[in-house]
């Protein structure tokens, strides 16, 4: 039911585009060079070694870098730079037929358990447990002592228990993408399951799977490696890079460089297989993106000459003046809320009115400082009586947040947090508020006495309770509740029933005018339906597209609308209490 | 709650059955002959087959395994081909050792590890970057590499911890920290990496959450919301991740025991199967198992406190 | 004169397990039965836990049936699967609430309208380009977003095209689970007239989910009211809305606020003085 913002669609997580790029195209792309590279020259090692593996010569061991021997020698005089491609072989090939293994075991798997469910999917269940369990090592040193140092059979094991994780995280995708909406609609469509599976599943699967088989392989060069090093692979006096690590070892002393390139050469591979698969996981949710993200703008590139307010007039509580919001985006800012001007009055509930895209829940936002990192205020300013909040540092909105301006955000059901009662976390802004001395004793009542105060029954009951056992309307009264804690003046409601059912909402909608009653507390609604608008608002200003089209009473804009925009809202809103033969509604031809 | 441990403890048998079974049977293919190994080869052929009775070498591989199992329950995992002491007498003996190393490892590198993520989601770009390499290369480098590494810089270049050798506890508190603390190093600086991205990409999703703004916009302070709110959500994740990195501690300190030289179970695990020493490598791969099986365990209990949904049903 | 019955469901219930061992499973509806007759739009009414998605996906065959019957001109598709279910998806479509998930982000609008057309197998290759060309203009899109991704369009128009998904086969019947909840109240509009013209047009019949009975008022010609997975009251919408019967249809309907504020006022009032159900 709800629609989603412009606030949202700007909101994601941002980085300056430039960075990003960097980061996203051109380190995995590296990455992929080095390791193309290396296994190409690994492979052509008998073509490239500038000595034989084996070649000793104990008049020159232990020689550090010269004309002859690029990277110097080891114990027994062998060149290190021919035996590093030699060695990388093993090591390789080690990597591949281990990644070969999970890919295609993993896959299979996790596909028959996630796709077919039910029985399939509980057996594989259980059996990855299991594979997950054992432990893989002791088993591939049983087979190493087996199979007499096969490496090949070795990996082959690795890979089969490694395969478990693989399906794992298949098997939870493909459970995820048959829920998605638009699977339900291919089979509505009349497709296969097959053509389904080819069409809507695999792609989504592919991606994955590269990701991890980038990051698998990484662990598998340090196992085959590590193997290696314990003697218990390649036979000396073969060369495998594992084996050379372990040779260096014994000449710390006399030769660090021979550690540090042995030991390079391993860590380089893995940093490139993983700063791959991180490139490629980069990738994958780079294709998702719904709308550009950009740069932050910082906060003080607002200008904003404004620093006396407006003269006092005693019945106005809230005055904004020319007020711009923007976002960054990878094409420039962007500017959301383009000038408004508008005060609120004590006591008077004040709708901002509009569709998505409006930008009404970005100002309504913004006044309390609630904007994600990439928006900021770029012009005007506005004020609480004679302070001014808008822009304003955390530090300054402290004294404003809770305690003069509360806040109600649109969806209850994850307004509050779900880890603690709704009594710790009313006592949590009460006590952070300040206004009851902190005996636990005046702090739970005044608690109790915020619940009494949005009508809900049994406080006592309530405040055991977790978020997710409460239903909406009572979770929104609960956030009413806590807005109210500091005895606010001016309560912002950022479209509070827009999640709620109709009769739930009449309810909220209640509550809200009798809390004006009694307190004489302001409240700005921020809603698109006119319904709502006309039930409880007593002044309204439409906005469309940052600006603001339409203002006044509630009964100049819906008995005398200037503007064509608003007119066209009204006529489009859905009037249970109109004649279904109205002229004005003509939906025939 | 008691499901999910019931279901753990359920599911610990058959694996553990499997285990051994696995190992039992690998083992029976190892070529060589551990009478001629143990003997020597100039023990006369009545001497090899009274071995070979005595250690029930004779029989079918089912009867043996079926001998096996029943040791297992009255907690006789069978002796040492070699020394003839008894594995549970070794495993017992080295499980202190091994234990400490990977509880210690788990410890640091979760420490380290959460605060990496906090600092890495909370502050600026920069630190976020410095982390990021840092974590990257802890992770990609072999740990193996690393252990030598840092003999290299911390025992031989400026001789401040020892290289290798193990003090117990009892015999000295201090020498037995300092005697750790080495291999815990390299152990640890593996596993920071996972649980600081994990903590990191967790904390940033809660940070997004409508929650957050909602304690933000009731005047909550930032630290309170960092460390009493995001951190919570991400607790699940995060303890998942420690329990895993834990378990893949385990056969790392088949490489840290070799190095540093620690009396441990990785260490002899290693040995007993270049010695074709059967029964410790049973024995020892049992261990691991209990080991993850408990760690497993623990992880559910996690999930179930930090849960909501399944603490107040 | 009454028009022939294109869907009949019979004291149609499902219900749920709940996987607890010894929980009764929930029901979710229980003893509904209404018809449908051909080109007419019926709008099922209900707030969140009444049932009326689930009944709309039944009738899709996404959710199995525990009983009851669903009669689709005449044969009983109740549990029909496979083969058959997927013969029914010419005659049998939707157009489902959430247009940011119902079409698949990676595919172009082009492959997702190709989906239905392929299936039909009655169109040679060579024609199904142009009747795509066709079906963007009949919904108001232009012809060059058959190669656009559904990224690049915005919620309405997204709508128009799982709109034009539904129709490309001249379907019988299109279940509409609320289509337009999730769009903005201009963009409800068009979207409800589309709707409208493509049902002159082709004599196709809906049913409407959805839980705004003013939508209804203006939109259906026969409304069902659900209530925690029962009927509770039927009939005509104009009828329903305006001298609604049972109890609970009063309260919804006095709940609907109206954009007038003198008569909100007034039926504020009035709604204070219902009886607390």
């Amino acid at each position: 039911m709800t629609v989603p913002t412009t606030t949202e669609a700007l909101a994601v997580q941002s980085r300056s585009s430039w960075t990003r790029t960097v980061r996203h195209r051109i380190i995995p792309a590296i990455a992929l060079t080095v390791i193309v590279l290396v296994t190409a020259s690994v492979s052509v090692a008998p073509l490239l070694a500038p000595y034989p593996p084996l070649k000793q010569d104990l008049l020159n061991s232990l020689a550090g870098p010269s004309g002859a021997h690029l990277l110097g020698t080891d114990d027994l005089g062998r060149d290190i730079l021919s035996r590093l491609l030699w060695g990388g072989q093993p090591a390789l090939s080690g990597v591949a037929v281990a990644t070969s293994v999970f890919a295609v075991v993993g896959m299979t798997l996790g596909i028959l358990a996630g796709y077919l469910g039910a029985w399939t999917d509980r057996v594989i269940s259980a059996v990855l447990d299991i594979m997950l369990s054992v432990p893989g090592i002791i088993l591939i040193l049983a087979v190493l002592a087996i199979f007499n140092q096969n490496v090949f059979a070795a990996m082959f094991v690795l890979g089969l228990f490694a395969a478990a994780n693989l399906a794992r995280v298949i098997r939870g995708l493909c459970l995820a993408l048959r829920e998605e909406l638009f699977v339900d609609a291919a089979r509505v469509s009349g497709l296969t399951p097959f053509r389904i599976m080819s069409r809507h599943i695999l792609p989504a699967l592919t991606g994955q799977l590269l990701i991890q088989m980038s990051l698998f392989a990484g662990i598998a060069l340090g196992v085959q490696t590590g193997l290696g090093f314990l003697g218990l692979a390649t036979p000396a006096p073969n060369p495998s890079w594992g084996g050379m690590v372990g040779e260096a070892s014994q000449v710390i002393e006399q030769h660090p460089l021979f550690l540090l390139v042995s030991g390079g050469i391993i860590g380089i591979m893995s940093v490139a297989f993983g700063l791959l698969g991180d490139g490629l996981r980069d990738l994958e949710s780079d294709r998702r993106r719904i709308a550009g993200s950009g740069r932050p703008i910082p906060l003080s590139a607002l200008a904003s000459a404004e620093s006396d307010p407006h003269p006092a007039d005693p019945s106005v509580l809230l005055t904004v003046r020319d007020y711009s919001v923007a976002f960054g985006t990878s094409s420039g800012p962007r500017t959301v809320v383009d000038s408004i001007s508008f005060t609120v009055k004590e006591g008077e509930i004040f709708g901002l009115v509009g569709e998505s895209g409006s930008g009404k829940t970005v100002t309504a936002q913004s006044l309390l400082g609630l904007l994600s990192e990439n928006g900021g205020i770029v012009g005007g300013a506005a004020w609480l009586g004679s302070q001014r909040i808008s822009p304003a540092t955390d530090q300054e909105l402290r004294k404003v947040r809770g305690r003069e301006i509360g806040f109600v955000a649109q969806e209850p059901m994850v307004a509050l947090d779900p880890h603690y009662t709704i009594g710790s976390q009313l006592t949590e802004v009460v006590r952070t508020i300040g206004e009851v001395s902190s005996g636990t004793g005046a702090i739970r009542a005044r608690s109790l006495d915020l619940l009494r105060s949005v009508h809900l029954p049994a406080p006592e009951n309530i405040m055991r309770r977790y978020p997710h056992e409460l239903s909406g309307g009572m979770l929104q009264r609960v956030a009413i509740a806590l807005a109210l804690a500091g005895s606010p003046r001016l309560l912002i409601a950022d479209e509070p029933t827009t999640a709620l059912d109709v009769t739930v909402q009449a309810g909220i909608l209640d509550l809200l005018r009798s809390l004006r009653d009694e307190r004489g507390m302001a409240i700005i609604l921020v809603t698109h339906d006119l319904g709502v608008v006309a039930d409880i608002c007593d002044r309204a200003i439409v906005m469309q597209r940052g600006r603001i089209v339409e203002e006044g009473a509630v009964e100049a804009i819906f008995y005398a609308a200037k503007d064509p925009y608003t007119q066209q809202l009204l006529a489009s809103t859905p009037n249970i209490a109109r004649d279904a033969a109205d002229p004005g509604r003509d939906t025939d031809g | 709650m008691l499901r999910i441990i019931v279901r753990r403890l359920l599911l610990s048998i058959p694996l553990l059955i499997v285990v051994s079974g696995i190992t039992f049977i690998l083992e029976s293919f190892v070529p060589g002959d551990p009478a001629r190994s143990l003997l020597g080869v100039n023990a006369t052929p009545e001497q090899y087959d009274a071995l070979r009775q005595s250690l029930h070498l004779d029989e079918p591989l089912v009867q043996q395994y079926w001998l096996y199992l029943q040791g297992l329950f009255h907690g006789d995992l069978g002796r040492s081909i070699f020394t003839n002491e008894e594995v549970v007498t070794t495993v017992a003996g080295r499980l202190p050792v091994t234990l400490s190393l990977v509880v210690g490892a788990t410890l640091v590198a979760t420490v380290v590890g959460v605060l990496f993520g906090v600092y890495s989601a909370t502050r600026g770009r920069i630190s976020r970057r410095i982390i990021d390499v840092v974590s990257l290369f802890g992770s990609a480098l072999p740990n193996f590499w690393v252990a030598l590494a840092l003999i290299a810089i911390f025992a031989v270049a400026l001789p401040l911890l020892p290289a290798t050798g193990y003090v117990p506890f009892e015999d000295s508190p201090q020498l037995w920290l300092s005697s750790l603390v080495l291999p815990v190093v390299a152990l640890a600086i593996g596993g920071v990496a996972l649980i600081a991205k994990v903590t990191r990409d967790s904390m940033l999703s809660t940070l997004g959450l409508d929650y957050i703004r909602t304690l933000r916009a009731s005047g909550v302070s930032r630290r309170s919301i960092i460390w009493r709110h995001a951190l919570r959500n991400s607790g699940l994740a995060v303890s998942t991740t420690i329990g895993l990195t834990l378990i893949n501690f385990v056969p790392g300190t088949i490489f840290a025991e070799t190095i540093f030289v620690l009396p441990g179970l990785g260490s002899a695990v290693v040995t007993a199967t270049n010695l074709h020493d059967i029964p410790v490598v049973q024995g020892i791969g049992l261990t691991f198992t209990l080991i993850v099986i408990i760690v497993n365990l623990l992880v559910d209990v996690a999930y179930g406190l930090l849960n909501p949904k399944v603490r107040s049903s | 004169m009454v028009e022939p019955t294109l869907v009949s469901v019979q004291n149609l219930a499902v219900e749920y397990r709940t996987g607890r061992l010894r929980r009764a499973p929930v029901g979710v509806i229980e003893d509904v039965s209404f018809d449908i007759a051909q080109g007419e739009t019926l709008a099922l009414v209900g707030e969140s836990g009444s049932g009326k998605t689930t009944i709309g996906k039944a009738m899709l065959g996404l959710t199995p049936v525990t009983a009851g019957r669903i009669l689709f001109n005449g044969s009983d598709i109740t549990h029909l699967r496979g083969a058959g279910r997927r013969a029914l998806a010419s005659d049998i479509q939707a157009v489902f609430q959430n247009p940011f998930g119902s079409l698949n982000p990676a595919l172009t609008i082009g492959r997702t309208l190709t989906e239905p057309l392929l299936v039909a197998g009655d169109l040679p290759k060579a024609e199904i380009s142009s009747r795509i060309g066709e079906l963007l203009w009949r919904v108001g899109l232009p012809g060059d977003a058959a190669s656009r991704y559904p990224g690049q369009f915005s919620g309405g128009q997204r709508q128009r095209v799982a709109i034009a998904r539904a129709v490309a086969r001249r379907p019988k019947l299109i279940v509409c689970d609320e289509p337009t909840s999730a769009l903005d109240v201009t963009t409800q509009a068009s979207a409800l007239e589309l709707l409208h013209e493509l049902q002159d047009d082709l004599g196709c019949a809906y049913l409407f989910i959805t839980h705004d009975l003013a939508v209804v008022k203006e939109f259906a010609d026969r409304v069902i009211v659900l209530e925690k997975g029962r009927i509770v009251e039927e009939g005509r919408s104009v009828d329903v809305c305006d001298h609604p019967a049972h109890p609970y249809t009063r309260r919804l309907v006095a709940s609907a606020p109206v954009p007038d504020p003198l008569l909100q006022r007034r039926r504020r009032e009035e709604r204070l003085a219902l009886p607390d159900l």
